[in-house]
This record gives C-alpha cells, sequence and structure tokens, in this order.
C-alpha cells in the first residue's frame, strides 16, 4: 500500500518552509498587502524558490531541479495554504512546471528550477477535469484570444498558452493582465488579452492536451493539499479561541454544542490528509489510480477546508467577522479554491466515470 | 533492541511455515496453534505471544498470504472481542501467567471471550457501574447485573469491569477481571433487538467467585485498564484493512451498476457523495494504521468508528429508497442467537436496522465526539458534578 505517511525529509522541509513563513509573511503582513499594488510577495517567493530552493522540488536534476516529487512539493502546499501566502507556487512550481515536464522539458523548465523566471499556465482557475475549450487562435506562429481569471499569472514572466491545438510559451509582458478583484485576495487573478503575439510551440495535439492536463492534475492534487493546511490552521485557531475564551463563566469550548462540531472538522481534516497524501503519492509515483485519487482528493477536501473555514469565522463571533482578523483571508482563500479546478460536484462526476457508478439512463440510451 | 523484521523477513517465516505445514493435510486446531507459536497470528505482538514484534501493517500480507495458500482461518468475526478487545488488554495490562494462559486459545478460536462492561445503569457513563466485587480470601465475590453483552450465550470468558470501593469517586473505585462464563452464579438471559435478532443478552452475576489470579491490572485500576479494552475495541470497529468498495458501499455500488432502471439523478449525486466519503474512511483507516507501529491506539481511533457508523446508516439507507418496493421487504424477524453480523449476506432492510446499532455499541457517537474534542484536540471538559463525590453518593 502507498505510504502515506510524511517522511523525515518533508518534516524538515515543513519546517524551514514554515519558519520562513511564520517569519516573513504574518498574518498582518497578508492582509496589508492584499490593498497594495503588489498583491503577491516578490520577495517572499524568491526566497521560498531560489534560497530554500522548493521551486524546483518537482523537476529532475538533469534540468537542474532537486530530483524530488510533487509528493514533497506538497508539504509546501500544506505550508503556504496554512499561511494563505500570496505567492505563485501553484501556478508555477507545480501546474506549469507538470506541464512543461509533460510537454518534455523546455529550457523553461531549467529557469524555473533555478528560480529565475516564474511561469503560470493560461487557462481559467475555475477549469474543472476534463479538457478546458480553446480560446486563443494562432496565426502564421502567432496568438490573439483571450483568457480569463487565471491564477499566479501577474507575477509571471512566461506563459503557458494552450492554443489552436497547440501548447505555447508567451512572454508575459507580451500579453495584457489585467488584475481582477478577486474573491481569493491572496492569490489575485488576472484577466489576459493577446493581440498578434508571437509564441514559442512546445507541443502539438495530443501532446499539448496531455500536458495541459498533466498539469491541471497536478495542480488539483496540491491544491487538496492546500487545503489541508488551510484547514489545519482554522482548526487550529478556532480551538485556541474556543480555549481561552469565557463566557457565561466558563470556556465556551466547554459547550457540547461546539465541541462536536469541531470535533467533525477534525475528523473531516483527518480524512482530507489521508487522501490528499494519496493523491500526492500516485501522483509521484505516476501510480495508475492517479485520476481516481486526484478526483477523489479535490471531490473530498475542498468542502473540509470550507466548513473549517466557515467554523473559523463563526466560532470567532464579532471578532471573525472583521476585517482585522485572518478568518476572512481564509474563507475566501477556502471558498476560491473550491471552485478552483473544478468543484466538488465536478469531481464527483468525473469519479462517477472513473470507477464505473453512471447516472440515470437517458431516454433512447442503450443499457 | 534489535531492528523490527521488515516485509520481506516476515513473508519468508510465512513462506517457510507453510513449506512445514501442509494446510491441505495438517489439522485445523494444530495448524493455527502452529502460526500461533511460529509468531505469525499478529505479527505486531511480542515473540511468544503470537507475534514477532513487528510493525501492525504488516499483518494485512500475512494474512493474504496465508489465504492464498488456502490456510484454515481462526474465523475472526466469530471471535471479535476476543481478538479486538480482550487481547490487547491482556497483554498491555495480564500477568506473563496471564498472557500464557489466555492468548492463544483466544486466537485460535477455541475460547471464544465477551465483554461484561455495560450496565443497566451505567451506559455510555460506564465508570458509574454497581457490580460489587468483594474480597473473599485467594479471591472475589461478584453481584451484578450486566446487560446488552453481546455473545454471551457463546463465550468461554469475559471481560468483565467490577465496583471495588464505593466510597471512593467513581472512577478510582473499580477493579478489571476475567470471568470464567461457565462459573456458577452466571445466567445469560438473551434479549432481542430491533433486528429481530438475539446478538446480545443480559446477564446476570450471583455470588461469582473470581480467584484473584484473574484479576487484570490493580485494585483500583479498572479504569485506566478499560480504556486500553475501550481504545481498541473503537478501532477493531471501525477499521480493519479493506479493498476499495470492499465495505457496505461496495453493496451498493453493485446493485446501482446491476440495475440501472432504478437510477435518478438525485440518488446519482447522494450515491457519488457516499462513494467518496467511504473511499475517504478507508484511506484514513490505512494512514491511522501506518502509523500505529507499537500496536496501541490512541483516541484518534475513536474517528474511524464514528465515521464507520455514520457511513453504513447512510449507505444503508441509500440502498433501501434505491430498491424502492423491494426494499419494503424483510428477509426474516426470526430470533436468531447468532453474534455474528452477518451485513452483506442478508436483506437490505437488516443492513439499515443493523446499522443504527453501530452509533450505540462501542460507545456512541455522542460520547465519541467528545472524547475527541477534549482528548484529542484539548478542549475544556464540562463542569462535572460527580468527579469528587464517593461513588456511593452519586445522584442516580
Ligand atoms: C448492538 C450492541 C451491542 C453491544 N454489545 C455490548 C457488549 O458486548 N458489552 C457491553 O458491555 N456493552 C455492549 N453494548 C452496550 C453499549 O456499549 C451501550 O449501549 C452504550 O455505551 C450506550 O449506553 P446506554 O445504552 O446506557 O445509553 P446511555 O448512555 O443512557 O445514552 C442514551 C443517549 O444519551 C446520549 N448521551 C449519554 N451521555 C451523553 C453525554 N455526556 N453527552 C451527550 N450525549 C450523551 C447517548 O449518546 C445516547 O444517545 C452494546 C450495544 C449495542 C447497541
Amino acid at each position: 500500500m502507498t505510504d502515506l505517511l510524511y517522511s523525515d525529509v518533508e518534516e524538515d522541509l515543513r519546517a524551514s518552509v514554515r519558519a520562513l513563513l511564520v517569519d516573513r509573511s504574518p498574518a498582518p503582513r497578508v492582509l496589508a498587502r492584499v490593498e497594495s499594488d503588489e498583491t503577491y510577495d516578490a520577495k517572499l517567493w524568491r526566497t521560498l524558490a531560489v534560497e530554500l530552493g522548493t521551486g524546483g522540488l518537482a523537476i529532475p536534476t538533469e534540468y537542474g531541479g532537486a530530483g524530488a516529487s510533487f509528493r514533497e512539493a506538497a508539504v509546501v502546499c500544506e505550508e503556504l495554504g496554512r499561511a494563505v501566502a500570496p505567492v505563485p507556487y501553484l501556478g508555477s512550481a507545480v501546474v506549469a512546471t507538470a506541464t512543461l515536464l509533460a510537454a518534455g522539458g523546455t529550457a523553461l523548465l531549467a529557469e524555473l528550477a533555478s528560480g529565475t523566471r516564474t511561469a503560470a499556465l493560461a487557462v481559467p482557475f475555475a477549469t474543472g477535469p476534463g479538457a478546458p475549450s480553446t480560446t486563443v487562435a494562432v496565426t502564421g506562429g502567432r496568438l490573439t484570444g483571450a483568457v480569463r481569471g487565471v491564477a499566479d499569472a501577474l507575477p509571471a514572466d512566461v506563459l503557458l498558452v494552450p492554443a489552436g491545438g497547440g501548447l505555447y510559451e508567451v512572454e508575459a509582458r507580451d500579453a495584457v493582465r489585467e488584475p481582477v478583484t478577486s474573491l481569493d485576495q491572496t492569490r489575485q487573478l488576472c484577466d489576459i488579452r493577446l493581440a498578434d503575439v508571437p509564441g514559442r510551440e512546445i507541443a502539438t495535439g495530443d501532446g499539448a492536451a496531455a500536458a495541459v492536463s498533466a498539469g491541471l492534475t497536478a495542480g488539483t492534487a496540491l491544491l487538496a493539499a492546500e487545503q489541508v493546511g488551510l484547514a489545519e490552521w482554522c482548526l487550529q485557531s478556532t480551538v485556541e479561541y474556543m480555549r481561552t475564551r469565557y463566557q457565561f463563566a466558563r470556556p465556551v469550548g466547554s459547550f457540547q454544542a461546539v465541541k462536536h462540531r469541531l470535533a467533525d472538522v477534525w475528523v473531516g481534516l483527518t480524512q482530507a490528509r489521508a487522501v490528499a497524501r494519496y493523491a500526492a503519492a500516485c501522483l509521484a509515483t505516476g501510480d495508475p489510480d492517479t485520476p481516481v485519487a486526484v478526483a477523489l482528493a479535490k471531490a473530498h477536501c475542498g468542502p473540509v477546508a470550507v466548513s473549517a473555514a466557515e467554523e473559523c469565522v463563526q466560532l470567532h463571533g464579532g471578532i471573525g467577522f472583521t476585517w482585522e482578523h485572518p478568518a476572512h483571508l481564509y474563507l475566501k482563500r477556502a471558498k476560491a479554491d473550491a471552485i478552483a479546478l473544478g468543484t466538488a460536484d465536478q469531481h464527483r462526476a468525473a469519479l462517477a466515470r472513473l470507477v464505473d457508478l453512471p447516472g440515470p439512463l437517458v431516454e433512447g440510451e442503450a443499457a | 533492541m534489535p531492528e523490527p523484521l521488515d516485509a520481506a523477513a516476515v513473508q519468508a517465516r510465512v513462506a517457510d511455515f507453510l513449506a512445514a505445514h501442509d494446510p491441505a493435510t495438517t489439522d485445523r486446531l494444530e495448524f493455527l496453534r502452529a502460526r500461533f507459536d511460529a509468531g505469525l497470528a499478529w505479527v505486531h505482538y511480542p515473540p511468544g505471544h503470537g507475534g514477532l514484534g513487528a510493525p501492525l501493517a504488516l499483518q494485512a500480507g500475512v494474512d493474504r498470504a496465508f489465504a492464498a495458500a488456502g490456510a484454515p482461518s481462526n474465523d475472526p468475526r466469530r471471535i471479535g472481542i476476543g481478538l479486538g478487545m480482550a487481547a490487547p488488554t491482556i497483554l498491555r495490562h495480564g500477568t506473563a501467567t496471564q498472557r500464557e494462559r489466555f492468548l492463544r486459545p483466544l486466537w485460535t478460536g477455541e475460547e471464544v471471550w465477551c465483554q461484561l462492561f455495560s450496565e443497566p445503569g451505567a451506559g455510555s457513563d460506564l465508570a458509574a457501574l454497581a457490580t460489587r466485587a468483594v474480597r473473599e480470601d485467594a479471591g472475589w465475590r461478584v453481584t451484578g447485573q450486566k446487560v446488552w453483552t453481546s455473545g454471551a450465550q457463546l463465550a468461554r470468558w469475559a471481560i468483565l469491569v467490577t465496583r471495588t470501593d464505593p466510597d471512593v469517586p467513581k472512577h478510582a473505585g473499580m477493579t478489571y477481571f476475567v470471568c470464567d462464563m461457565t462459573a456458577p452464579g452466571v445466567e445469560v438471559r438473551p434479549l432481542r433487538q430491533l433486528t429481530g435478532d438475539a446478538e446480545f443478552n443480559e446477564v446476570f452475576l450471583t455470588d461469582v467467585w473470581i480467584p484473584d489470579e484473574h484479576r487484570l491490572g490493580d485494585v483500583g485500576d479498572g479504569w485506566r485498564v478499560a480504556q486500553t479494552t475501550l481504545m481498541n475495541e473503537r478501532v477493531s470497529i471501525g477499521g480493519g484493512p479493506l479493498p476499495r468498495e470492499g465495505g457496505l458501499i461496495g453493496v451498493l455500488a453493485r446493485t446501482w451498476r446491476e440495475r440501472p432502471e432504478l437510477r435518478t439523478p438525485g440518488l446519482h449525486d447522494t450515491l457519488l457523495r457516499l462513494w467518496v466519503a467511504a473511499e475517504a474512511a478507508r484511506l484514513t483507516g490505512e494512514r491511522l494504521r501506518q502509523q500505529l507501529t507499537a500496536g496501541q491506539p490512541g483516541p484518534e481511533g475513536s474517528a474511524a468508528k464514528l465515521v464507520f457508523a455514520t457511513l453504513n446508516q447512510q449507505i444503508s439507507g441509500l440502498e433501501l429508497e434505491l430498491l424502492g418496493d423491494e426494499g419494503l421487504r424483510h428477509d426474516d424477524w426470526g430470533m436468531r442467537r447468532e453474534s455474528i453480523v452477518d451485513f452483506a449476506g442478508r436483506s437490505p432492510t437488516y443492513r439499515y436496522l443493523r446499522a443504527k446499532g453501530n452509533s450505540i455499541e462501542g460507545g456512541t457517537s455522542e460520547i465519541l465526539r467528545n472524547i475527541i474534542a477534549e482528548r484529542v484536540l484539548g478542549l475544556p471538559p464540562e463542569p462535572r458534578s460527580d468527579k469528587d463525590i464517593p461513588w456511593k453518593d452519586l445522584p442516580r
């Protein structure tokens, strides 16, 4: 059976990422940044990607990466979720990296590994399982079209654009990137417009579709890991508050109505961790069960993170409803993550196909 | 300490054992006893007590290898209370003599065990129990009433918690024993449950003599010993290793696949939600087993049991709705005296009804949530009126 625990190496990695985030990205700083001009933290991202070397965890050593896998990268995602850190790790080190690896590796991969450049796959963040529809056309090697609601593209140097049946590398400065006022303020989306922009084709036909799908699959699996970290922060901070907040001359956490709800959050989180670990492990080894594992992870972890964040707001009372308290950053990230890369419902529909549990017969269809 | 054996080393021992004991020609009991003596019964138990001191996670592979070789089984479902609750308690709190005496026939199934814990006045609040044990010469005289005792009609031995000191607060005055179910003064009466069956019983104990060497743990330490039993009970109810769709969800999924005419969009949505929940629970159990190298479950095991109960109830409820007309027919209301819960072998109505017991037996779902909140999350306990009052003065 697949190893669902964390190795010592993974725990060390977690400790160093967490220490960095505690030091450089505490909640008040994250909150201050969401209303600044630069919603992504470029300096933090550099330290994380270059100095800690997490940018190239899943990239083989032949491209200058660490030669680890998406299992280790998933641990980084857990910590980033715990801190709602505004860095493009998921978009660049996971989605774009997995896309490029599947496309056969390019010079860009080495630049991602060294942290000198950042990339993003130009598809809507709400893209569900299955092939995304292409909204960009190619004429004579030049790209024209628009893509709505792309994550982690604002701080990117390079965009990977599915267009006209192929996959292209486009210099981000050649595109118009319109920042979106986003629900998740710690991962600001943008709308991308391409007007007769040069692109370098890195995959064609089925190869391009497979590369995009690989990117989205990795992104979905590791988004589940992010949801685990996020839910854990919500539960821990709520438990902490419930232990110390007194009403009716006793800690509020001693009331059973509160306890049972938090127990349920804990149960969901414990399951989410097992499920997310399984997805990351399958991804890392190329297990044939990966599609099931990933759909399962997203179908399960999304709702867990949302309910953890919602309970966090509710059980903090008035303070939980303030701008000042970080709970809302987690609520916004949790709800956005639940939609990003496919809702639980979309992933359940994917599972229905994958594990042969088809829906009702449509009239005229054979049994 | 020597390094624990790895998977390959354990499998090599299985192969050696099978080479020396042909399952086809060896007598069933002889085979099982020899398997125990070779340390291949429960590999995480210590050598000499049916194990090899190996990681618990290796057990599934050992069981698979024996099954594949056509080896006789100890029929674990028939002896679940012994395997899941009595054995870990005896291992942890028993004397060398007690381990020696009880563990082997328990594992081979020669001796069936039951659990004399609950009483009419002490269920969730087990520590309120009133069955009295009074010291007499080299042993104890026990008198009281136990209830909901599964399998007492088949049991040779029982694990029993009693009150030995009524003058101290309830948790302090309890003592744990092994009780001979054939001893004079033990009377077992069937109790019929809502399925029509009588898996469980009332057990009346009248001046039952228990020798002191059948005491498990110190006098007054019964609550702590009982905790070992309860923690293990929850893990053993919640989850052995299963393949995907190995539980009730598999029964439902099969019906779904075979009966397309029954499907509706609403049921489909619920089915998929339950499939996800069941698979998440299965992987969580797997992860918990990987964590439990030492084999002593913590309060985390309560989650497995809580989830198992909820899932069984929801899945069996959906199955009846899916079946519609057929869901209105029950197989048999006759009073059976089996102790095996045959979820897959009986009618869907049985599954629906029997699953209701899952959130009551082995600690109710409400109590399990309390345990998670207080012992895992560290939330403060409810204010309590019973902590410092002698047991005999408690309101009841
Ligand atoms: C099928 C089956 C098999 C069983 N087998 C055995 C056996 O072999 N041996 C044995 O010893 N026992 C056995 N039991 C008994 C079982 O352990 C008890 O029924 C259980 O612990 C509940 O106790 P009770 O029935 O007295 O209910 P009570 O404790 O009276 O509970 C009544 C209701 O109140 C709730 N409640 C109680 N306290 C609290 C609280 N603090 N907070 C919130 N809610 C609370 C409960 O959750 C329950 O819903 C079995 C039970 C069943 C159903």
